[in-house]
């Protein structure tokens, strides 16, 4: 049993790993030797696929451009949804099953019906090109999962602790932020996890409501098409490289990413 | 229990503004495309439930609807089951939990066009992986160009990219199963599967609410990875909803029709996730 256990997991494990290992082969690789053959690692390994994306303006302002509103809209994600988390979790108030499922039917809209009207709005209020209209925009499929994230964390918490420090005289904002808040500490990591994974990986949107200025690394990507067809060698460095933050906050919440995955809710 | 207090509003009040500046204003707008006729800002008519009864004559709609009813069913029936095995064969404590757990989240964390790129590499006969060893023992497979590869290699694509979540959902659940209901069960020499059946699924029955529900809306909204994998095609095989809709708002400018749509499409999702969620709250409430 024990042994068929792990095998199935090795088994998956490398269904899982092959893909991104041939991703990470092929940026080693140069056009001739991808082009030339199949072979199963670089014979001649180069980094010029890297020089490419860490010289050029284009590729690395992109990259700072994909940082820039993820980490804005992890930062409105997650101080707008923390206050409202707490509401849901502790109070009934008119209409609060409602507000809830109206909260995530926005994250069931799918990101193609609202193109157009994203792409007039903020076109209409001059955001149009800058990072801050993918940050809002990426809010409404983030906002939604955060505060149902978050709810779930804060539901674990028990009550009595709220009422206690009220007793002991702390204000609600003093109790929030000194001793709620370190509370669910592993809550709040989570949520910036997600908040970061969905919007680092949208293309839709993100695409869509820039052009120049803003460019995410996303759609950078789907420019290497040139004269000569498409860049393979460079693409799959990009690839690799818009990995690496992902791995970097996976890092920082392993421990607690499964909880989170049920959304706070074992 | 939670008492009763409606100044809990002013907390909610952030997210319901920023919410309502990204989604009611929007959304209006798509209301308001779909019941008129627009030539220019100037000239517009009121055309009432036209673009509805036209696009839902569409055959193309249509198409795309079923494709995508099909697709979104056999990604439920191939992930959740294969979720729950890898949950099940997660090692219980080591070294090897960390690390199984971030090599399974990988697939999560990589860009959407990037997971389109990536297996539109590996399935080439020339440069990929995939690609390669099938055709060399023997199959003729071409995702570019023969339907039945195509759909197979969207699929496939789907299974690898979130099937991790499914099981890592599993493996939360799991883990809070307390130790002493595996004790009782070997006292009473249960097998494997009635382990599975009385002491696991009951214990996984809410995550896999979740589970179903993220990956049925999900894969209903997919567009990125088969636009960069197959661009739809070949033919319309790999057209789904999204990429229909998106052809028409931003290729042909067909604003009626694609609002209308829009909100037909809109409303499909709600409704299939609305009897999830009511089926998960509905446990909620009971324990």
């Amino acid at each position: 049993m024990r042994v068929r256990k792990s095998l199935v997991m090795l088994v998956y494990l490398l269904f899982v790993l092959v893909p991104i290992y041939w991703l990470v082969n092929m940026s080693f690789k140069s056009n001739r030797e991808i082009l030339g053959g199949l072979t199963l690692w670089p014979t001649t390994p180069t980094l010029d696929n890297y020089r490419v994306i860490f010289t050029e303006p284009t590729w690395y302002t992109s990259y700072l451009n994909s940082l820039s509103y993820v980490s804005m809209n992890m930062v409105i994600s997650l101080m707008v949804a923390l206050p409202a988390a707490y509401a849901f979790s502790r109070y009934r108030f008119l209409g609060d099953k409602h507000m809830f499922f109206w909260l995530l039917t926005n994250r069931m809209a799918p990101p193609a019906v609202f193109l157009l009207p994203f792409f007039q709005l903020y076109s209409a209020v001059g955001l149009f090109d800058t990072p801050i209209a993918v940050a809002l925009a990426h809010c409404l499929f983030n906002v939604p999962l955060a505060v149902w994230i978050l709810e779930g964390f804060m539901s674990s918490v028990p009550k009595e602790i709220d009422e206690t420090a009220y007793i002991d005289g702390y204000t609600f904002p003093k109790f929030f932020v000194r001793i709620f808040l370190p509370m669910i500490r592993p809550g709040i990591g989570v949520t910036a996890f997600f908040c970061f994974m969905f919007s680092w990986v949208e293309l839709l949107l993100a695409r869509t409501l820039t052009s120049v200025d803003a460019k995410p690394i996303v759609s950078q990507m789907t420019r290497t098409v040139s004269a000569s067809g498409i860049d393979w060698g460079v693409l799959a460095a990009a690839g690799v490289v818009a990995l690496l933050p992902g791995i970097a906050v996976i890092y920082f919440v392993r421990n607690h990413v499964a909880k989170g995955f049920a959304l706070g809710r074992v | 229990m939670k008492t009763y207090n409606n100044k809990a509003w002013w907390l909610v009040l952030p997210v319901f503004a920023l919410v309502a500046f990204s989604a009611i204003i929007p959304m209006m707008t798509v209301v308001n495309y779909s019941i008129q006729d627009i030539f220019d800002p100037n000239t517009r008519y009121f055309v009432g439930t036209e673009w509805y009864r036209e696009i839902l004559a569409d055959p193309r709609l249509l198409d795309s609807l079923l494709r995508q009813f099909v697709y979104s069913l056999c990604v439920l029936v191939i992930e959740v089951p294969l979720g729950i095995i890898v949950a099940l064969s997660m090692p219980r404590r080591g070294l090897g939990v960390p690390v199984s757990l971030i090599l399974l989240s990988l697939p999560l964390l990589v860009p959407w066009n990037v997971v389109g790129t990536i297996w539109q590499i590996i399935g080439r006969e020339d440069i990929g992986l995939y690609g390669w060893i099938l055709n060399s023992i023997g199959l003729d497979y071409n995702y570019a160009s023969n339907p039945r590869d195509a759909w197979a290699t969207v699929l496939i694509m789907d299974v690898w990219h979130w099937t991790s979540l499914v099981a890592l959902l599993c493996y939360s659940g799991l883990r809070s199963i307390p130790d002493v209901y595996y004790q009782a069960a070997r006292i009473d020499r249960a097998s494997h599967w009635a382990v599975f059946r009385f002491i696991q699924l009951p214990k996984l029955k809410n995550v896999l609410l979740i589970a179903v529900m993220l990956r049925f809306m999900d894969s209903f909204m997919i567009y990125t990875e088969p636009f960069v994998l197959t661009g739809g095609g070949p033919g319309t095989a790999t057209t789904f909803l999204s990429q229909t809709l998106t052809q028409m708002a931003l290729g042909q400018f067909d604003l009626g029709r694609a609002a209308a749509f829009s909100l037909i499409y809109f409303l499909i999702i709600l409704l299939v996730t609305w009897v999830f969620y009511t089926a998960m709250t509905h446990n909620d409430d009971k324990g």
